[in-house]
């Protein structure tokens, strides 16, 4: 009689403060999600390496794109133009204003080709050697090739160019940097297709997580009725479900960063010779920090929305029996 | 002595099925104990579950803790069920915890520190005699241990309220007087009790009310109040 008495006596004790009781419930919803994580480490780390492959593919072409750009930045150091000179002027004349130009500031070098160079590296290389022979005039006109210091600024640079192609010596100028320029609309465009893959990839992960915390849910039927039963408020009974959401996104978000760092590691060395071989950047970057914040938070919040979704579509329809 | 329950002229019919209550009514005082009986599918789940809040009912009114339950919304639902403890003839033990974790959980909902939650739980294991028992698992226990341990879940939380739906229909004569004397105690001690059981030779010599449902209405047969009080003592 006396237990039962204390066990009803019980009532008149202080509550539990308002943050004290917060932090209980959330220390003990962190502890039971991770425990169920553990205690199924194959099924926890087959989902979390699907979650993990599809947090991968968008981070692995967000970093693919911006090797590229900054291959195309390197590139854009070593941009040439190229000015055709008119028939009328002299290889004297010719001469002249390849020194004023190489001189001028902003320009690293410049070099002349006469008609006559010209047309010699044209025989050599084109294989028509003797045919060219049977001209009675030489074609090709006289060309200078203008290298700007790539320490310019790049706005510098862009105004000595739109200079250099309205001079009077000029018939024609050829600037590099139009494939360039095609280069960085075709980045812009994958760029845009990345978004729209990372959003559809996002949602499979949304599905993937509700999927597996809707398992979790069914398998944990009897304990969320008697939960029910006894008084336990949505919030509290939803709780653990959520962090095992986040655990998962956690998870997989760790394993999208490593599957990503692999690949970049197994491609560094091929990718340095590439590299050389265009004269751009050497080193292949891996995921920015931003980047890992991203693959991070996209985690986090994909799993907990997973989570969310399934527990608000299920836990209604488990009752006390 | 004011209602604890207020159940009048409730009518519920379950979806094409038989109607299971006619404009039933009843009360149950203040720290009174109380039998609900009736045959087999009489509705005396039906009205435990009603009272409970685990079922809406259809016509009538119900107030429970002086709260209408008709009119609780879904979220405010959980709040009143922490203020009643509820016990099935199937305790419901969750399997994959021991005895102390099973009893402790109306308490970790509640949000009490482990200190008191060791403290109450003890309390409640010492007082349905399973204080040997807290590291055991449900599977472990005899059929009564487990009614025990749901009973002592039931009151672990100070409820003001015991619902028991046929606590000892699977208990053998001495379990069930056993468990039928811890109702007792707990009403001794001031909580509001409501037994739902067939067990008639189990009850039929306490001093207290009997609610009889028959044909979806209540007959109230009253007990000796004046005696009451002292038979239960020499009963417990």
């Amino acid at each position: 009689m006396s237990a039962a008495k204390n066990t009803v006596s019980a009532r008149a004790t202080k509550a539990p403060s308002w943050w004290s009781r917060v932090l209980q419930d959330h220390s003990r919803a962190i502890s039971g999600s991770f425990t169920q994580l553990v205690q199924k480490p194959i099924a926890t780390l087959l989902t979390a390496f699907v979650i993990g492959l599809t947090l991968a593919l968008p981070a692995g072409l967000d970093t693919v794109l911006r090797n590229l750009d900054i291959v195309g930045d390197s590139l854009q150091g070593s941009l040439r133009a190229s000015l055709f000179l008119k028939d009328s002027v002299t290889p004297e004349q010719a001469q002249d204003l390849n020194r004023v130009l190489g001189k001028r500031p902003g320009v690293a070098s410049s070099r002349l080709i006469t008609r006559e160079q010209a047309l010699q590296e044209f025989k050599e290389h084109s294989g028509f050697g003797e045919a060219l022979d049977l001209l009675k005039d030489n074609p090709l006109p006289a060309t200078i090739v203008v290298t700007p210091d790539h320490h310019a600024p790049e706005a510098q640079t862009d105004a000595l160019m739109k200079e250099l192609v309205k001079l009077p010596e000029v018939e024609q100028a050829q600037l590099d940097e139009k494939w360039l320029q095609r280069l960085y609309a075709i980045l812009d465009l994958v760029q845009q297709a990345v978004a729209v893959v990372a959003a559809a990839l996002g949602l499979a992960v949304i599905i993937v997580i509700g999927n597996t915390i809707r398992l979790d849910i069914e398998s944990h039927r009897e304990e969320i009725s008697v939960m029910k039963l006894i008084g336990a408020p949505d919030s509290f009974i939803r709780r653990p479900f959520l962090y095992t959401g986040l655990g998962y996104g956690l998870i997989g978000a760790v394993l999208a960063c490593a599957m990503v760092a692999g690949v970049a590691l197994l491609l560094a060395s091929p990718a340095h010779q590439l590299a050389d071989l265009y004269d751009a950047a050497p080193a292949l970057h891996g995921l920015a920090p931003q980047a890992v914040g991203g693959v991070f938070g996209a985690g986090l919040v994909l799993g907990w929305l997973g989570a969310y979704w399934a527990v608000s579509r299920h836990l209604h329809l488990i009752q006390p029996t | 002595m004011a209602d604890v329950v207020f159940f009048h002229r409730v009518t519920q019919r379950y979806y094409k099925g038989p109607q299971i209550l006619r404009e039933a009514s009843f009360r149950l005082g203040e720290g009174e104990m109380m039998f609900l009986t009736g045959a087999s599918g009489s509705g005396k789940s039906t009205l435990l579950r009603l009272i409970g809040s685990l079922t809406r009912p259809q016509t009538g009114q119900i107030a429970v803790l002086s709260q209408n339950i008709s009119q609780l919304r879904r979220s405010e639902i959980p709040a009143f069920r922490r203020q009643i403890g509820i016990i099935f003839q199937n305790p419901s033990l969750l399997a994959e915890r021991t005895v102390f974790d099973n009893v402790a959980l109306p308490l970790v909902i509640r949000g009490h520190s482990g200190a008191d939650i060791g403290r109450r739980v003890r309390g409640a294991l010492d007082a349905v005699g399973l204080l040997n028992k807290e590291k055991a698992f449900p599977i472990t226990l005899s059929g009564g241990e487990q009614q025990r341990a749901g009973i002592a879940r039931a009151v672990v939380a100070t409820p003001k309220l015991l619902l028991a739906d046929e606590p000892t229909g699977n208990l053998d004569p001495e379990m069930a007087r056993e468990v039928m004397q811890l109702f007792m105690r707990f009403n001794q001690i001031g909580v509001s009790v409501l037994v739902a059981t067939h067990a008639l030779g189990l009850i039929r010599h306490l001093p207290y009310r009997i609610a009889h449902l028959e044909n979806g209405r209540i007959d109230i047969q009253s007990a000796d109040d004046a005696a009451a009080p002292a038979i239960a003592e020499k009963l417990i």
